[in-house]
């Protein structure tokens, strides 16, 4: 039964494939050219990202303008809670502004690790039918977050003006520390994106880490309580918080008269070192299972 | 033989197993407890030997149905060769990056049809002037338009056979050097079929392999000269088309 089809032995096929140039499918590519790959379909990551962000505010009235809604609302809360009644404002003076530069970047990073960590099992669809480097999706995730961290800084720009601060080029400082974060996040979402598609579980504990590490991060009260609460060597390992980090060089730019935590320039190394070290660990540690997506 | 004919697939011995996650038969979070003191691996995960030991050459020009009786392995094997699903054992060699086109390939659902369109295009390499170019195109050959503007509106409100048009008018708009389609002709009405079938040979005609899965026999018939058929996981009969259908049909009846 075999007329159309030369019957194939054992042991030849190999031959046979590679002496007519066809290539094994479903094999990592080296991470130079994956780095490649992911590049060249940056088109596809950003169309992504706009897709899901429709998709996701598509079914509510206000749309898009929910991206300004939302932290203006959780700016409130938080306003309401440690600025009013609980009264954490240190020795800060513009409390309000302190606050919400606090809230706002932290939100960027904890929704991007929420997200990311269904980056690949909740695309499995997506990955089943089409082929294409699968570290565009927890980059999707970040773009997404990107825009939602814009419509936030629109409102802190606001609240700042509001609060009596004169606005001033040194705000411009804040891009290239928002940039750093960005590289970060990114990086801790390749990583979040492999362990939630081995770890179904996962997305049931990230929300309290995320919390824990909102609370760890100096968002709600004033970084003075770190020395004067913690012995020296958890002091230090705070101020090494990354988060920590980016929120500060937020703050040092967008507001005066703030006692930063730790020096500018041990700030901006810090900023700068995890940036690299996630990015780059994230992007090796994701091409690495590569191959696994898509199994279930 | 084998020298004159220019080999598109080769698939060598290939096994593949799947992982499910789905409701196991012991949910009760008591269960859970137990399992975890345990370290017993969840009955919630359950692994699937869907293809076992297939081999087979495909070559250049070639259309080949592929056929079998429900979960006999087929969209399984579609999606290994394709490099979708990754061999637990044995090797598949394309040339190129075949492109599968399946029926249950979820795009996004919220989306609209059009978003989608220019998702897919980019998804298969276009550059993004490349696919804003072929999107009218692949509306016009789906014909989703053809009751109203449903282009604009979100896939999930498509129906099973508009999604399947729209999927296959994606996957198609592009020349690819192996096309895998699974079921994708079934479900589209008689007009549709036969604009289909037309556009699967010309895909043919520029030096492609075309690997269609489907229980419409007909449709296999009218579009493919040899054919594979599947049995649990296995080969079971690779030859001329009539000779392996009129085998399979003795035995599904």
């Amino acid at each position: 039964m075999r007329e159309t089809a030369v019957a194939p032995e054992p042991g030849d096929l190999h031959d046979l494939a590679t002496r007519f140039g066809l290539r094994p499918a479903g094999v990592r590519p080296r991470l130079t050219d994956y780095a490649r790959q992911v590049w060249e379909y940056r088109h596809f990551t950003t169309s992504h990202a706009n897709a899901k962000t429709i998709s996701t505010l598509g079914g509510t009235r206000l749309g898009q303008l929910w991206q300004v809604l939302t932290p203006l609302a959780n700016a409130a809360v938080y306003y309401l809670i440690f600025g009013i009644v609980l009264g954490t404002r240190g020795d800060v003076g513009n409390f309000l502004a302190y606050l919400c530069t606090g809230v706002f970047v932290f939100a960027f990073t904890q929704s991007v690790v929420q997200q990311a960590t269904q980056a690949v099992s909740g695309n499995l669809g997506l990955i089943r039918s089409l082929r294409f480097p699968r570290a565009c999706l927890p980059l999707s995730v970040v773009l997404t977050q990107v825009k939602a961290l814009a419509g936030a800084m629109i409102v802190l720009i606001g609240i700042i003006r509001l609060t009596g601060e004169p606005p001033r080029v040194g705000w411009l400082l804040a891009l290239p520390a928002l940039a750093l974060q960005c590289v970060f996040s990114a990086g801790l979402a390749m990583v979040m994106a492999r362990l939630g598609a081995a770890l179904p579980d996962l997305k049931q504990v990230v929300p309290f880490i995320t919390r824990a590490w909102m609370y760890g991060s100096g968002v709600l009260y004033a970084t003075s309580a770190f020395d004067a609460h913690l012995p020296p060597g958890l002091a230090a390992a705070a101020h090494a918080n990354p988060m920590l980090v980016y929120i500060e060089l937020v703050r040092g730019a967008l507001l005066t008269g703030v006692p930063l935590a730790s020096p500018g320039w041990q700030l901006w190394l810090l900023a700068a070192g995890w940036a690299l070290v996630a990015g780059v660990g994230g992007l090796v540690y994701f091409w690495h299972g590569e191959r696994s997506y898509g199994r279930g | 033989m084998a020298e004159t004919k220019v080999p598109t697939v080769v698939v060598d011995d290939l096994h593949v197993v799947y992982r499910v996650h789905g409701p196991g038969a012991a949910a009760s979070p008591a269960a859970g407890l137990r399992r975890l003191v345990t370290g017993k691996p969840s009955a919630a995960i359950r692994e699937v030997h869907a293809v076992r030991g297939v081999t087979l050459v495909a070559y250049e020009g070639e259309a080949i149905g592929i056929v079998g009786t429900n979960g006999s392995g087929k969209s399984t094997l579609l999606q290994a060769i394709a490099g979708l699903l990754p061999a637990a054992r044995g090797q598949v060699y394309t040339r190129g990056q075949p492109s599968l086109l399946g029926i249950n390939a979820a795009l996004m659902p919220d989306v609209s049809g059009d978003r989608n369109a220019v998702l897919g295009c980019l998804a298969m390499g276009m550059s993004r002037a490349d696919a804003r170019r072929a999107v009218p195109d692949i509306l016009a050959f789906s014909g989703i338009n053809e009751r109203g503007d449903f282009g604009t509106l979100p896939m999930r409100t498509y129906s099973a056979g508009m999604a399947a048009r729209l999927r296959f008018a994606i996957a198609s708009a592009k020349p690819h050097e192996v096309l895998l389609i699974d079921e994708a002709l079934a479900t589209g009405d008689a007009r549709f079929r036969a604009r289909s079938e037309e556009r699967v040979r010309e895909l043919r005609a520029t030096a492609g392999t075309v690997i269609l899965v489907s229980h419409q026999l007909r449709s296999i018939r009218d579009t493919c000269e040899r054919t594979i058929w599947i049995e649990s996981g296995r080969l079971r009969l690779d030859g001329p088309t009539d000779e392996v259908l009129a085998a399979y049909e003795s035995f599904s009846r």
